[in-house]
């Protein structure tokens, strides 16, 4: 709708302006899982902020916190049994998490929305698909059936599924995977939101589709000017896309960058150890460093940094203090306490 | 589509033809002479008696008889009891009572049933939650004849909420009341407890979360996008439970003596009355059996992936 | 682009998943871990073992024979010189409580194994075999499905000689066979779906393909896995089938006099139901409560197995 750099926004009475184009301010987020066996601390005091026109991914390991992340800012995570002890997300300056709960349910859709990654569940798989997204004008605009019928076909067309307007009654299961994600993106999308939040989009889809899906949210990003989150495990489909990257581990991050800063250079041995297991046309016959080892279980994350038990550079200093998210470098932050050598190395 | 319900029909005829069968052997097997009483005190005339076994092919080995008998049915022919007395004219005074009863616990099953079903689900755990799944765990667990008889007494005799019984040979849907709810208690628990299983489960889906994200209002995200879906086992439930119900009748009925089906075949077979047990049970199994039809078809609607092509 | 992962585990990120690496747990030994921790499971556990305790050695329970009557203490109250009182007959309530439990255990039991055997081999014949034997077979079961359970057991019960009548093991033995032939289906449709839902497995496909007769496939490979849901509908069905027996008796088809049933109990006491409640509600209560205890196991091990319930 509007690609000016400031775009105010409202919804009934409330209205949202991005204070200098920044959208979205995570600020000392935890986020605990309170179950019979004990406490997981699946957060641990992470913060980022996201700007107009901006994509951010956010990368880690299954269990890093990556996509509890993302359904924290969404709101959609299941409260028990996830409780949010403290921090602040905040969208366009105001609290999301001390924000009533119908003004809340009201960002969801025309403000911040999501894609998930695997399309064929997150799609309910009972009704047509046009109807699915039509569902975002009818409950949000209050549009009649045509009228949201209409505007289905539209953005069905606009992600580039061939036959629109003949397939909008059609039923998930009857869709390609790269054909029901885009439909997912579509249904994202449909309000013109200010944030999107992409989680694993790709990770379900043939790698040529994983392209052509990338392709289609930079396209949509820019031609919307939306703040993008992408949660991903996988460093080579951000590359093209992101502008900066948060490397998450055990719940915190750990590295925080510009995209070409941070593959030039990393500045955490972790991140340093994902560069390394990406294959890479030039290093033709030689082995991948894999990463030894695997992730701290949640419940139990050991003493000083939680990347020591795997790291190859830990001292005894890593075994007993946790090394803060500082400054490194211009613009580049890092939990290391080597982080000069890592960068130098 | 039309193939399916083709092909379904066709697989109907054998299963009609085996049910039909072994209810026919059955009663053929069932002990004591027809023509005991006929006559007064005395033993029938000879000639009276081979009339008698000519009328009803009592000569005739086993599949002859069957066979016989399925040729008429084919015509819509029920053949007569012993007495003489058309079954099908029988059938046609008791069914209708039968399936009203059977709609009737249907209806009641399924209003409650889901509702405390959908009251427990959103709520796991909860106050209600329990107090539902400890009280539908009793219905359970208690006979049907033994809940037939309670509520007579309380409901109907002591409190006097419902009729006691049945009373003229019209039965009224308030006489019917208790009995369908007596007849329905069985079930009601087991639809609540598969709503609830069944929503329990679906509000921990992707596509509920989906619609969470979309910005739904609760209510719709529960109430339309989890409900939809959770309710397509439960219908299908209710729709094999006709066939149960039907059957479960013979106590009901018995208890609230009430001039049904289940009733009639239960006389008919303690006066050995086989004509009357063969034709009614007939009855029963071809309606189980539509309906069985029905909710398959109806599962294909609801259920757009499973396609009957 | 796919390899340049990190170390991506298989299992989708969760952070509920904190077991620990390697802990690596058979399906039974979860079931029964989880079970232990289930009250309900002991208590359906408790309340069987006294039920089958009651059925085995009534002895042990009560010294009051049940069918000795005394007709002048007839329709008497709980605690006027029993527990439970006496019946029409003069019968001593406590006693044919005691003494009911054996028939409903015994057809429980007995038909509870029967349906298992009956219905579990048909169904992984028909399973394992599929084509025209599977179809047969299904279509089979379908036109004793087709018959509701009560009725066709009433009139298959009527319809057997009198030999049957003889003694009481041959009568229970009567119903008990009633309602195997009509109970035998539901359990073949499940075995049948499981061991289809198993078949087309890896492991079994190995097996096959190694030369493993069927008889070891099914045995080693396609039984362990296809019994779970078997075990939780038979156990429940279990406690159906001591409600079906009641109900037979209660209609007066099933066991009859002298022969001792909460069904027949519970049919005598129901006329005298206004003046004389508790002749009904103890026969009841012992009834449901049996009933209940087998319910209540079926769900507990249900539980215990399906993971998805924790």
């Amino acid at each position: 709708m509007t690609t000016q750099s400031t775009k105010t926004r409202s919804q009934g009475e409330f209205t949202y302006t991005p204070e200098d184009g920044r959208l979205l301010e995570v600020e000392d987020l935890y986020v605990e899982f309170h179950t019979a066996d004990g406490v997981a601390t699946a957060i641990n005091g992470v913060s980022f902020e996201l700007n107009q026109g901006e994509s951010l991914a956010i990368l880690g390991e299954s269990g890093s916190g990556k996509s509890v992340t993302a359904q924290a800012i969404m709101g959609i995570l299941d409260m028990p049994p996830a409780v949010i002890p403290q921090g602040h997300i905040r969208y366009c300056g105001q609290d999301l998490l001390t924000m009533d709960p119908e003004q809340r349910r009201k960002t969801r859709g025309p403000e911040v929305s999501m894609i998930f990654q695997d399309a064929l569940s997150a799609l309910n798989p009972v009704f047509p698909v046009g109807w699915q997204i039509a569902e975002m004008f009818r409950t949000h605009r209050g549009m009649n059936k045509s009228d949201a019928l209409e505007q289905a076909v539209r953005l069905m067309e606009r992600v580039q599924i061939p036959g629109a307007r003949d397939r909008v009654k059609a039923y998930p299961h009857q869709f390609s995977g790269g054909m029901r994600q885009r439909i997912m993106i579509a249904v994202a999308i449909a309000l013109d939101p200010a944030v999107l939040i992409a989680d694993e989009p790709t990770t379900a889809l043939d790698v040529t589709v994983q392209a052509q899906i990338m392709a289609l949210l930079e396209e949509l990003q820019e031609e919307r000017q939306m703040g993008l989150i992408l949660i991903t495990h996988d460093l080579g489909v951000v590359a093209d896309v992101a502008d900066r990257i948060a490397v998450m581990y055990a719940g915190r991050l750990v590295e925080k960058a510009e995209v070409t800063d941070l593959y030039a250079n990393p500045a955490h041995p972790y991140t340093r150890g994902l560069l390394e297991s990406i294959p890479r046309l030039d290093q033709k016959g030689q082995t991948l460093a894999a990463i030894g080892g695997l992730p701290p279980n949640l419940m139990r994350i050991p003493p000083g940094c939680p990347f020591n038990p795997r790291c190859r550079m830990a001292q005894d200093v890593c075994r007993t203090d946790l090394p803060p998210l500082r400054e490194v470098a211009p613009g580049r932050l890092s939990a290391c306490h080597f982080a000069e050598e890592v960068i130098d190395a | 589509m039309g193939t399916y319900i083709l092909r379904r029909v066709l697989q109907m005829i054998p299963v009609l033809l085996g049910a039909t069968f072994l209810i026919f052997a059955m009663v053929f097997a069932l002990p004591g002479d027809p023509l005991a009483g006929k006559c007064g005190e005395r033993p029938c005339p000879a000639a009276y008696a081979a009339a008698f076994e000519e009328k009803y092919n009592l000569n005739d080995p086993l599949p002859i008889q069957y066979g016989k008998y399925i040729g008429n049915l084919a015509q819509g022919d029920f053949g007569e009891t012993y007495n003489g007395i058309k079954v099908s004219e029988q059938l046609k005074e008791r069914y209708p009572v039968t399936a009203k009863l059977a709609l009737m616990a249907i209806l009641i099953e399924t209003i409650i049933g889901i509702i405390a079903g959908v009251l427990t689900g959103i709520r796991k755990g909860g106050f209600l939650d329990n107090l539902v799944l400890v009280s539908t765990l009793v219905v359970i667990s208690i006979p049907i004849f033994v809940i037939g008889g309670l509520a007579q007494y309380f409901l109907g005799v002591k409190w006097g909420l419902f009729p006691v019984t049945v009373t003229s040979g019209e039965a009224t849907v308030y006489q019917l009341l208790l009995p369908a709810i007596v007849l329905g208690s069985l079930s009601v628990a087991y639809v609540a407890r598969l709503t609830r299983t069944n929503l329990v489960e679906n509000l921990r889906s992707d596509y509920v979360r989906t619609a969470i994200a979309k910005g739904l209002t609760k209510r719709r995200a529960i109430g339309l996008h989890a409900l939809r879906n959770s309710l397509i086992p439960v219908i299908t439930f209710i729709g094999f439970d006709f066939g149960a119900l039907l059957g479960g009748a013979i106590v009901t009925e018995s208890i609230f003596n009430i001039p049904g089906v289940g009733g009639y075949i239960f006389r008919s077979i303690r006066s050995r009355d086989g004509a009357s047990v063969v034709g009614a049970v007939t009855v029963l199994v071809l309606v189980y059996l539509v309906v069985n039809l029905i909710v398959d078809l109806l599962y294909g609607l609801l259920d757009p992936r499973i396609s009957h092509d | 682009m796919t390899e340049a992962t990190v170390a991506e585990t298989t299992a989708p990120s969760d952070p509920h998943d904190t077991s620990d690496e390697g802990e690596v747990r058979s399906l039974a030994s979860d079931a029964w871990r989880a079970m232990r921790h289930n009250p309900l499971f002991w208590v359906s556990a408790a309340m069987i073992l006294v039920f089958v305790l009651m059925a085995a050695f009534p002895s042990l329970f009560t010294r009051t024979d049940p069918n000795f009557a005394v007709l002048a203490e007839s329709r008497s109250k709980p605690g006027e010189g029993t527990w439970f009182g006496r019946d029409l007959q003069g019968y001593d309530i406590y006693a044919r409580c005691i003494y009911g439990a054996r028939a409903s255990i015994l057809v429980g039991l007995f038909t509870t194994t029967g349906t298992v055997l009956v219905g579990g081999t048909i169904g992984i014949i028909a399973g394992y075999m599929g084509g025209w034997v599977d179809s047969l077979l299904s279509r089979i079961g379908d036109v004793f499905f087709a018959i509701p359970l009560l009725l066709g057991a009433i009139i298959f019960l009527v319809s057997l000689p009198e030999f049957f009548n003889n003694n009481y093991l041959l009568v229970v033995l009567k119903v008990v066979v009633a309602l195997v032939v009509l109970g035998w289906p539901s359990l073949a449709r499940l075995m049948r779906s499981s061991v289809i839902q198993v078949k087309p497995n890896d492991y079994v496909q190995a097996a096959r393909a190694l030369g493993a007769s069927p008889l070891r496939v099914i045995g080693s490979h396609i039984l362990p896995n296809a019994l779970a849901p078997m075990i939780v509908v038979a156990t429940i069905n279990l406690g159906a089938y001591i409600a079906a027996e009641a109900t037979l008796s209660f209609l007066g088809i099933g066991l009859q006099a002298p022969a001792i049933s909460w069904g027949i109990d519970i049919s005598s006491a129901i006329v005298g139901l206004r003046t004389t409640p508790h002749m009904l509600f103890f026969p009841s209560l012992f009834l449901s409560l049996a009933v209940l205890a087998f319910i209540m196991l079926g769900d507990a091990v249900r539980d215990a197995l399906d993971p998805k319930n924790r």
